[in-house]
């Protein structure tokens, strides 16, 4: 029989790592909490010597990355906070509970700093809705974050839905979400005062979710050779956690009013590893000792085992430390809201030699059943510097044509081109409407919402929530990746997608003021993995720096594979904006009829990495297959300032305006749209369909011009083609006019006409046509 | 005593703050009123929010009508008082009995948010007053759980007494004869699954809620 900690998921090395720390060998339970804490998804142990690499200082910055969200100062004393998670593993065994535990434990992020939760935002990477697998995937995953999302309270306004055959069997869920706080309620999760009281507020704790972290989501999804994950699916089910909105409603409710009473002196919220997890870290970062009693902890079933209650991931659970004589408020409150408060343990005098051990107990004054160093568990992870392995440069050009049977080409310069055969068709197959997704989103409530999904680059919230009035302020969101770029050079796709993300939030006339992240990847003990990690952050804190954007938190998702193959490098980044003021809705995705359509930047006439270069591609993006299209983050950053001021002085937001803007009456900007996915052909279609109007397209003459993904453009339809011209020349940007809007169908001569009903139907039918089958099953 | 509107609130409910929020940008006076209340107090009307009152559990609006301030409510509206429940407070109102009919699952069994356009088909009601019969109103709908039912006579009563106040102008959720929103007999309780209270600021897009929402604090005076 195997070792009991291999299999809890810890290594011999750990293992002895563990004697070492106790000085003696740990008995069951403490081995079952070491293996909880010490997983990948607790301990970042593998991408933790690399995360440090990352930008994230800010005058704005009031609370970095290792706390439970991100807290950033918007003045006016409020705060948001940010977070993002991932809930991979979970979701490919049951779809609709992994996607809404997912949505229920980052808002717990949220709340336990003191901050409204008003924002979700849910980033879907699934497998072509084509195969039935996928669709009824992907159905449960949007079921689950809008069963549990709507009914919690807070608005889904955003997210990404991306397709590819490298998450099959292993989809990505991530979830970020933005709270909003007055900033004299921001509280950290730091236990403190000996004699205080270790209070669990929420559910009972049953055998939902139990190795949730180690089991689930820090191994690897071994498929048998039909690539069927059916039979290792259905027996780690029991490992994902069971959702209750209407619980979480509750308990957010409670808490902020805790909070707002001053009753509690810290509060952290559970999630993976449980309760092992949250008295841990309170205690390690407070330095104090702690004691639990497992006797006085609210059970769903009377036989749990002391390991099985200390790693539960039931849901819906917060850990708060209150002094004895508020105790008494906090059931009034705890009452009112219909929410258990149960004291299970007290802040103890710390020991002689550790100032922060934490002790398992059958009962006060019972037999100690655990007696471990808490910042053992929650801090002294081991940090591997796993082996890192560079692709093998390809022999460029003889293996791309030998591996494609597309007639694409790859020039001297590395760039990529090809000679699409049907421009039209392309088109056709790249327009999906994700109203199908976020249409079964509650996205407005708090009535916050002034551009929703689907409307604008960035989801655009005016900043109040129920306890904060609105000052004229509003905040802009937008979540991207780009895994294509980044299986080709995961440095530069990943500086692109942060690039992409500060200029979507810039669209909206809003200046973006912090990132958080999610990467997610691969085994890590694969080297080429773990060098698509590196490259990766390296690439991110190259492009933040430049864009002074700080990273305040993040999220690390390992060991995502399908059919054996790890999947396409994939971080996620989300970017937050701020609009100084705020008195009309921003140019949004669209055209008016008469009106002279210009793009701002350059264009490189490369189509590595692209949208369509993919549909024509037989085999995945490969390492260094071609040379990505150049980013110019000086470039960028000066295209970002003048965008954001033109969309801000129509919007009324006064921060730096120049007086040529700002004194002209007329907007300037009718829509406005970034160029990303699909290049100019997909940003003008999807311009075309939100108005019903058509467009000519005069100034593009290739098919690389017409869809290269190089970054750093935007266009926009306006009534004063002259003026804008002359500013953005002012402003060190190239542009140039590519055509008029007006009549029923997008034209570009010698290039492809498609009438806009055709690009309607197809832009709405995708789907719909492949998700409601599954209803039928 | 200036009018005071009263918005009934339920563990699991959450528009109140927005209802609130825009009846006082309209100009009322407005006030939450936890649900274990025994008494309303000064009450010239009653906003039954959206949300999901105790979770939905059984069924939207079940458990709700068991809450204490209920009791008041019903006596409130059956002294004529203006009652009006949006969405869930809709469900409430059907589920208590101040209301026929009652709401299931949406025809494809989906939860849909978006803006619609709607029709107001009565004026005779707390809610439509000051709006025009046949004016269309771009409303938002949010809902799991919208598609109105009734039996036959239950719809040939709404029908010769002009109880249907709003409809869509196509059908979304299933609801027979695209029933948005019904009042019961004298036009003093009214139940809509779209939410006015989402459709008042410009800056948040449509601005159609405001004629109802007005219509409803002028019956409150």
């Amino acid at each position: 029989m195997e070792k009991k900690h291999i299999l809890l998921g810890l290594t011999d090395s750990e293992y002895d790592l563990i004697k070492e720390k106790l000085g003696r060998e740990p008995n069951d339970l403490e081995l079952a909490m070491y293996s909880v804490m010490w997983s990948e998804h607790c301990s970042y142990k593998s991408s933790r010597i690399h995360l440090g690499r990352l930008p994230s200082a800010s005058p704005r910055v009031l609370v970095g990355p290792g706390e439970n969200a991100g807290v950033i100062d918007v003045g006016d004393n409020i705060a948001v906070a940010i977070r993002i998670e991932s809930h991979n593993h979970p979701s490919a065994i049951e779809p609709y509970q992994g996607a809404a535990t997912g949505a229920g434990g980052i808002i717990r992020d949220i709340f336990t700093m003191g901050a409204r939760p008003i924002a979700l935002m849910d980033p879907l990477f699934t497998g072509p809705p084509e195969q039935p697998h996928n669709a009824y995937l992907l159905d449960g995953i949007v079921k689950g974050i809008s069963g549990y999302g709507n009914s919690v309270g807070v608005p889904t306004v955003g997210g990404n839905l991306v397709f590819d055959t490298c998450y099959n069997q292993n989809p990505l869920v991530n979830v970020f979400c933005l709270g909003i706080l007055p900033k004299d309620r921001l509280v950290l999760g730091r236990a403190s005062g000996v004699g205080n009281l270790v209070v669990l507020l929420g559910s009972s704790t049953g055998r939902d979710g139990i190795g949730g972290v180690s089991i689930l989501a820090s191994a690897a999804f071994e498929s048998d050779q039909a690539g069927d994950t059916t039979s290792q699916s259905s027996s780690k089910r029991p490992s994902v956690q069971v959702g209750d909105p209407y619980e979480e409603k509750r308990l957010i409710e409670a808490s902020l009013a805790l909070l707002d009473a001053h009753l509690v002196v810290a509060i952290q919220d559970l999630g993976g590893a449980g309760l092992a997890c949250a008295t841990s870290e309170l205690a390690a970062r407070g330095r104090v000792a702690m004691d639990v009693y497992l006797s006085e902890i609210p059970l769903r079933e009377s036989d749990m085992t002391p390991p099985e209650i200390m790693t539960s991931e039931s849901q819906e659970r917060m850990l708060a430390i209150v002094k004895p004589d508020d105790f008494a408020d906090v059931q009034e409150i705890c009452k009112k809201f219909e929410v258990q408060a149960s004291v299970i343990g007290h802040i103890v005098p710390e020991s002689s030699d550790c100032p922060n051990q934490l002790r398992i107990l059958t009962e006060a004054g019972g037999t100690v059943l655990a007696d471990i160093p808490a910042a053992t568990l929650a801090d002294e992870a081991p940090k591997y510097n796993r082996e890192i392995t560079p692709p093998k440069p390809l022999a460029k050009l003889d293996d791309m044509l030998s591996a494609s049977r597309d007639p694409a080409e790859i020039a001297t310069d590395g760039s990529h081109h090809a000679s699409v055969p049907d421009i039209a068709e392309d088109i056709l197959r790249l327009l999906v409407d994700p109203a199908f997704v976020y249409e079964q989103y509650d996205h407005q409530l708090f009535t916050n919402t002034v551009c929703g999904p689907g409307e604008a680059d960035a989801a655009v919230l005016k900043l109040s929530a129920p306890d904060i009035a609105f000052t004229g302020k509003a905040l802009a969101l937008s979540s991207d990746a780009n895994p294509n770029y980044c299986a080709i050079d995961p440095r530069l796709g990943t500086a692109m997608t942060v690039a992409e993300s500060a200029l979507n939030v810039a669209c909206t006339g809003a200046e973006p003021i912090g990132l958080v992240n999610c990467l997610n990847f691969g085994n890590p003990e694969h080297g080429e993995v773990m060098w698509q990690l590196s490259e990766s952050i390296d690439g991110m804190a190259q492009a933040c720096r430049e864009l002074d954007i700080p990273v305040v938190g993040g999220n690390v998702s390992l060991y995502n594979s399908s059919e054996g193959k790890d999947i396409l490098p994939t971080p996620v980044v989300a970017v937050v904006g701020l609009i100084e003021s705020i008195s009309q809705k921003p140019p949004i995705i669209g055209l008016n009829a008469e009106e002279t359509l210009i793009l701002l930047g350059q264009t490189e006439h490369n189509l590595c990495g692209s949208a369509v270069s993919r549909l024509h591609e037989q085999s995945s993006p490969r390492a260094h297959a071609c040379n990505l299209p150049r980013l110019d983050l000086k470039f960028h950053k000066q295209l970002i300032g003048f965008i954001t001021k033109l969309v801000g002085a129509q919007i009324g937001s006064s921060n730096g305006i120049p007086q040529e803007i700002a004194n002209s009456t007329d907007n300037l900007l009718s829509y406005i749209h970034d160029v990303s996915f699909g290049g100019i052909a997909i940003a003008l279609c999807e311009m075309a369909i939100k108005s019903q109007c058509g467009a000519i397209v005069t100034g593009i003459s290739s098919v690389e011009e017409l869809f290269s993904e190089s970054p750093s453009r935007v266009i926009v339809c306006t009534k004063f083609p002259e003026k804008i011209l002359e500013l953005s020349q002012q402003y060190g940007i190239p542009s140039k006019v590519i055509g008029s809007a007006g009549g029923k169908a997008v034209t570009a001569d010698n290039l492809f006409t498609l009438d806009l009903a055709n690009m309607s139907d197809q832009f709405s039918g995708y789907l719909s046509t492949y998700l409601k089958v599954t209803d039928r099953e | 005593m200036n009018p005071l509107i009263k918005i009934i609130t339920f563990p699991g409910t959450n528009c109140e703050y927005d209802a609130y929020k825009q009846l006082r940008f309209l100009g009322a006076e407005a006030e939450l009123v936890w649900h274990q209340q025994s008494t309303l107090g000064n009450c010239s009307g009653i906003i039954l929010p959206g949300g999901f009152a105790h979770g939905d559990y059984l069924r939207p609006g079940a458990i709700a009508r068991f809450s204490p301030i209920m009791e008041e409510v019903i006596k409130f509206a059956e002294a004529g008082g203006p009652v009006v429940g949006i969405c869930n407070g809709f469900q409430v109102l059907t589920e208590c009995g101040l209301l026929p009919g009652a709401l299931s699952k949406n025809e494809e069994m989906r939860f849909i948010c978006k803006t619609v356009p709607c029709v107001v088909k009565s004026t005779a009601s707390v809610l439509t007053s000051a709006a025009t019969g046949g004016q269309e109103l771009h409303l938002p709908i949010n809902h799991g759980e919208g598609n109105y039912v009734c039996d036959d006579a239950t719809l040939q009563y709404l029908t010769t007494n002009n109880m249907i106040v709003l409809s869509y102008t196509t059908n979304v959720n299933g609801s027979i004869e695209n029933i948005a929103g019904i009042t019961n007999k004298i036009g003093n309780v009214v139940g809509l699954m779209p939410h006015p209270e989402r459709a008042v600021d410009p800056l948040t897009g449509q601005t159609d809620g405001q004629v109802l929402l007005k219509s409803f604090i002028e019956a409150t005076k």
